[in-house]
């Protein structure tokens, strides 16, 4: 008797879970994710919390700290040095999404098609994203070298007198940016393949009925439907090249003087190297949210593209 | 009688455009197969040729006394080491609990806490480190190498978590649907039905978070000490003591990207597969 019942509560539950399955959220899948919750609580949500308690402090390493309300911030405003290393930032940025999604796109295009070895060349082609970026910018520092760097003996082959690279401040941010064009090209053409996977072929056949050139088919059927994922494409490589660190420390650590300095590079140097962590943590917020917001922008403009 | 046989004209057309798209093929893939051979270069050839101008490009002959130099000047045993115990140690914590929570918010299409990973995503890695660093010093922890491991978590349970849900999505909900109709509670069917099943998903997701745990350079440059630091970072140390010495730099260099090169290879299908589709990378 009580067999039966707990069999038939076992039904029950059973066919509860199954019928809550689909749209909506099932509460019984809950316990899963505590394990990782946690995890995600002590390593994530802590410190975002404890970087907004420490920004509303003069708070210095080896010394007592003391509460200042928001003039952290206000200092922000007129910290010549941060400011100018928010035009850094996004004289970097603009650069180094607009090549890779131009680049990127084409690479996408060229590899949506079917050729011999198509694989291996396409193992090749994302190599650089995977590869290591403090190896990366050891060789391109090497490769940047104005007397023996090998990229001015490539220029001189062409009759190009040789650069300064980034040793001069007029030419270290484009430097700068052809590493990470180099290094993250690969990941657009990996999103923007993604899209042109999943095309339909139908438009295409109709298209070509009505004798439309290779040239109208793209710029009329491919470019729009692949639009949404150059956006995506666009949108995460805007938030890495805002936060991107590693090649630009180990390559000039900001330098000549502050040429190359990023709120990224500023931000570690008053951390860890002047040991304000109070300044920094507001540094941080303030750089978040410029984050936040321009990913915000860029996704208003992508909704913006759908509907039109 | 017309067969399928094209002019000339229609041939030679063809012919150029073949070898046209051949060319675009091998503009594309230059610079990536160039950078890497370049870097290989360096690390064969002796100090002598690295610094030559106008520069020597095929070592001749190969030389492996960089690779030597490298360890016997630095303890990159050590550092080897570390880096595997970190990446290992934190890839492995995100499988214990990546797996059950990749598969509950799939089930439970809990967006919410997907979001939460993706807001992981957005934010500065410097934006986790000072707090930690602080709550590291508190608790006396540095010195050791677990700080570096609790840091790297940020990084590969994300990660994981992501590859996880996208995995899981995609697996039919035939078989589970079944043993919950059987009667095996909900753990019983994620232990005994879907988990076997997301051997390569988890197989995937492993190798990506070991390959960005292997990378990072920041928490282990800000949290290692003489003897916890990973090889990124004894890497990047070597650049500010040996300003010259480009056979060496170049040496350590690929030792320490060739591993991920490698796993890259392995995993190159499934990374074009569409899982960076929602742009994973550690940061």
């Amino acid at each position: 008797m009580t067999e039966a019942s707990t069999l038939e509560r076992k039904v029950a539950s059973a066919a509860k879970a199954v019928s809550t399955r689909g749209p909506g959220f099932d509460r019984n899948y809950l316990p899963f994710v505590y394990p990782a919750l946690i995890i995600t609580l002590a390593v994530i949500v802590f410190p975002w919390i404890f970087t907004i308690y420490m920004s509303f402090y003069d708070w210095k390493i080896g010394h007592a700290r003391e509460f200042v309300g928001f003039a952290n911030f206000t200092k922000l405003t007129t910290d010549a040095r941060f400011i100018e290393s928010i035009g850094h930032t996004l004289y970097f940025t603009a650069l180094a999404v607009v090549l890779p999604v131009i680049f990127g796109t084409i690479a996408a295009l060229i590899f949506n098609e079917r050729f011999p070895l198509r694989g291996l060349f396409r193992a090749i082609f994302i190599l650089p994203m995977m590869a290591t970026p403090v190896a990366v910018a050891l060789v391109w520092t090497m490769m940047f070298h104005p007397q023996l760097g090998v990229l001015n003996y490539l220029l001189s082959l062409v009759g190009i007198p040789p650069q300064l690279w980034v040793y001069s401040p007029e030419t270290v941010i484009p430097s700068l940016v052809a590493v990470e064009v180099w290094h993250w090209t690969p990941l657009v053409m990996l999103i923007v393949l993604g899209g042109l996977a999943s095309l339909p072929t139908e438009p295409y056949e109709s298209a070509r009925i009505d004798g439309a050139s290779a040239w109208q088919m793209f710029r009329h059927i491919t470019l729009p439907l692949i639009m949404p994922f150059i956006l995506v494409a666009g949108v995460i490589r805007m938030i890495d090249a805002l936060k991107a660190f590693d090649t630009i420390f180990v390559i000039t650590s900001g330098g000549p003087g502050t040429a190359s300095e990023t709120i990224n590079i500023y931000l570690y140097l008053q951390a860890f190297s002047f040991y304000n962590i109070g300044y920094a943590s507001a540094m941080t917020m303030v750089f978040f949210a410029l984050i936040i917001v321009l990913t915000l922008v860029l996704l208003y403009l992508r909704q913006k593209a759908k509907w039109t | 009688m017309t067969t399928a046989r094209p002019s000339p004209g229609v041939r030679l057309k063809r012919f150029a455009s073949n070898v046209g798209f051949a060319l675009a093929v091998f503009v594309i893939v230059s610079p990536a197969i160039l950078v890497m051979l370049w870097m290989l270069s360096l690390s064969l050839k002796n100090d002598v040729d690295n610094i030559a101008f106008p520069p020597v490009f095929v070592p001749s002959p190969p030389t492996f006394a960089n690779f030597i130099d490298v360890f016997e000047k630095n303890r990159f045993d050590i550092y080897f080491v570390n880096s595997l115990v970190v990446s290992g140690v934190s890839t492995l914590i995100a499988i214990l609990v990546g797996v059950p929570a990749g598969y509950g918010i799939a089930k439970a299409q809990a967006h919410k806490l997907a979001v939460l990973t993706l807001i992981a995503r957005i934010t500065p890695g410097l934006s986790y480190l000072i707090p930690l660093y602080i709550l590291f010093q508190w608790i006396g922890l540095t010195g050791t190498v677990w700080p570096i491991v609790i840091t790297h978590l940020v990084l590969t349970v994300p990660i994981f978590i992501y590859v996880m849900i996208g995995f899981f999505e995609n697996l039919p909900p035939d078989l589970e649907e079944a043993a919950l109709i059987d009667g095996c509670s909900l753990w019983q069917a994620f232990r005994y039905v879907a988990l076997p099943l997301a051997r390569p998903g988890i197989v995937v997701g492993a190798i990506l978070s070991v390959i960005f745990s292997w990378n990072n350079f920041i928490f282990g440059a800000v949290l290692g000490g003489r003897t916890t630091r990973t090889l990124p970072v004894a890497v990047f140390n070597m650049l500010t003591f040996e300003q010259l010495a480009w056979g060496p730099l170049a040496a350590a260099a690929l030792l320490v990207t060739a591993p991920v090169l490698i796993l890259t290879l392995f995993i190159q299908k499934e990374i074009v597969g569409g899982l960076t589709t929602g742009g994973v990378k550690g940061g």
